[in-house]
């Protein structure tokens, strides 16, 4: 295990580094400077700029500085349009929004999932059965920036109960709508593989045994079935979290929470280089790690994985 | 010569109590009712995309200067404009159309460079094995934990926002699935007779990858193309959504969505409603059509 663990942290670490050479070099490669203006800069004026932010420097001592910052400091470099502050102050203002909502939704997401599909699969072929496959199948056309429009109309403009934006400190009534919109693709996806692999579990010959000894319902669906039944529902956590992070954008955008999302989405429009870097490399660096935490708790709950 | 002929003509007498794979795998297809039936829907979508436009009368640019400032009344679904206008006068049904048009082309252009890199990749992977098969699925591995749509955004804004550079990036962001389930056929595939054959009289790996593995694994490429597709349809719109996408005058489904909902507090829900019902049968079509193709030619039954 140990062993294990040590080779995916070697896998995961060079990944990471990749990731912060490759969007350096995109941006590197990008045609125009961020200092071209209307009007030229003067030659002397424009070199100072340059020695300031290190950009007359051999290519590869730029690179490895804007590692060696990241990885050392933190520091993702100035913001090239919010002149004033540094991207990591503009992360640092509006992760803890997105992770709130993000964290939120993925709860919902596995736990309704979760719930929906075993109850599903124990009843198959009942209401509730084809309900929640109803229900995961409508999901699938559904993405956020689907369901975002939908419930505003309907909690917002209609029903007037909830409000269609902001963020107030993540007061509850702002907190529903952005949860909702951004959880329910990957609440359907999650409760279709459980119900699935629920399925072909309750249908295995050791299932069969456990109930033929006459071990109580809640007992052998908790302790027996669950566990197996659940593998494939842990494979599929990475996709949901890479999801969420990017419907984040979508939920930043629409209901206007001032998470990072609308700072990237802004900083796309406004060519803000270094921004849309950092916040590249923090949401690829989240996933990287999580996918690992991930591939670790799959190991340590199926012996089976031999390394 | 005469010979020949003769061949020729018993075996196409055993053909009609022999089927083909894929005459299998029509009839499979054609048993299944919502795979059907979606694929009537699509070829109707497909239909109102290409001559929409000509149907109108209007096209996208064009401005109805009647409807401008009263949009809420003037601009309602009618038989002047089928699906009323947008905010700025504009034709819906014409907009619509387009946008369906160029979410369709996305998808299927998209899904095309996927298939194209990814089963070259994974048949490469799968048929050399050994070190260079570990190397290049790592890669695969790494690639994956990247959440791509960041990536995707970055490249947009650094390389400038063309429709052409979103075509290709949505495409190359995509293969990856796609060279993981070649790879895994490829490796069963590689053991076979046929394949051993072909090593032994002396081809080249290169065409034996391209004339005996590559045939081989249509069945399944064409299962998970289709099944891209819609997906590839989801991106663009979430990019477009973003107003980082297909960019004015053009428009796509993900950018009308965008608008009409931005629209709706002022009671025009036709903005939203008409895009919106096209996304979703367009992507149902496109996920029922697949399904139905993964059970008609890959009868293994999977969930």
């Amino acid at each position: 295990m140990a062993f294990y663990i040590t080779r995916r942290i070697l896998v995961a670490v060079p990944t990471i580094l990749a990731l912060i050479v490759f969007s350096f070099i995109i941006m590197y490669l990008a045609p125009g400077s961020p200092f071209a203006g209307e009007r030229p800069l003067p030659e002397a004026t424009l070199a100072n700029i340059e020695a300031l932010y290190g950009l007359n420097r051999p290519f590869y001592e730029q690179v490895f500085r804007y590692v060696w910052n990241i990885v050392v400091h933190f520091d993702f470099g100035p913001s090239l349009v919010y002149r004033d502050r540094s991207v990591s102050e503009i992360i640092a203002q509006g992760f803890p929004v997105t992770l709130t909502y993000g964290f939120l939704s993925f709860i919902v997401a596995v736990s309704v999932g979760v719930v929906l599909g075993v109850v599903a699969a124990l009843r198959q072929n009942s209401w509730l059965d084809y309900l929640a496959v109803g229900v995961s199948i409508g999901a699938q056309v559904l993405p956020n920036f689907v369901m975002a429009p939908i419930l505003v109309l309907t909690f917002t403009l209609w029903l007037g109960w909830l409000p269609g934006g902001g963020w107030q400190g993540g007061e509850l009534p702002y907190l529903i709508l952005p949860v909702i919109a951004l959880s329910t693709s990957f609440m359907a996806s999650i409760a279709r593989i459980t119900r699935s692999s629920m399925l072909e579990v309750l249908n295995a010959d050791f299932i069969f045994t456990v109930r033929a000894k006459g071990l109580p319902k809640r007992r052998w669906v908790l302790r027996h079935a669950l566990k197996p039944a659940m593998l494939p529902v842990i494979s599929y956590l990475g996709p949901t979290f890479v999801g969420l992070i990017t419907g984040s954008v979508v939920i930043d955008i629409y209901f206007s929470t001032g998470g990072i999302g609308q700072y990237f989405v802004n900083a796309a429009i406004n060519r803000d280089y270094s921004l849309i870097m950092g916040i590249t490399i923090l949401t690829g660096t989240l996933t990287v790690v999580f996918n690992l935490l991930v591939d670790i708790a799959y190991a340590w709950i199926d012996p089976r994985i031999r390394y | 010569m005469n010979l020949i002929q003769r061949t020729n003509f018993e075996f196409s007498a055993r053909d009609e109590d022999h089927r083909s794979l894929w005459q299998d795998a029509l009839i499979r297809f054609r048993r299944n009712r919502a795979a059907s039936a979606s694929v009537l829907v699509l070829a109707l979508i497909a239909i109102y995309s290409i001559f929409g436009p000509t149907l109108s009368g209007w096209t996208t640019e064009e401005i109805d200067w009647s409807v401008i400032g009263s949009v809420e009344t003037m601009g309602k679904p009618s038989g002047i404009h089928y699906f009323g206008t947008d905010e700025l006068g504009r034709d819906l049904f014409t907009r619509t159309a387009i946008g369906t048009r160029i979410s369709l082309i996305v998808g299927l252009i998209g899904a095309l460079i996927a298939v194209f890199v990814g089963t070259l990749y994974g048949a490469i992977a799968g048929y050399f094995g050994g070190k260079l098969d570990n190397v290049m699925m790592r890669f695969v591995d790494v690639a994956m934990s990247i959440p791509y749509m960041f990536v995707l955004i970055l490249m947009l804004v650094v390389f400038g926002r063309s429709i052409v550079l979103l075509f290709i990036g949505i495409g190359l962001v995509s293969w990856l699935d796609m060279a993981r389930i070649v790879r895994g056929q490829t490796l069963s595939i590689r053991t076979r007779e046929f394949v051993e054959n072909a090593v032994v009289s002396g081809v080249l790996p290169f065409f034996i990858i391209l004339r005996h593995i590559v045939p081989n694994l249509l069945g399944i490429v064409i299962v998970y193309a289709t099944l891209l597709v819609p997906n590839i349809i989801l991106y663009e719109s979430f990019i477009s959504f973003l107003g980082l996408g297909v960019q004015e005058p053009n428009t796509s489904l993900g950018a009308l969505i965008s608008s009409g909902s931005s629209q709706m507090q002022y009671g025009t829900l036709w903005q939203l409603a008409f895009p919106l019902f096209f996304f979703v049968i367009t992507l149902f079509g496109f996920f029922f059509a697949g399904d139905g193709m993964r059970d008609a030619l890959d009868p293994k039954d999977r969930l």
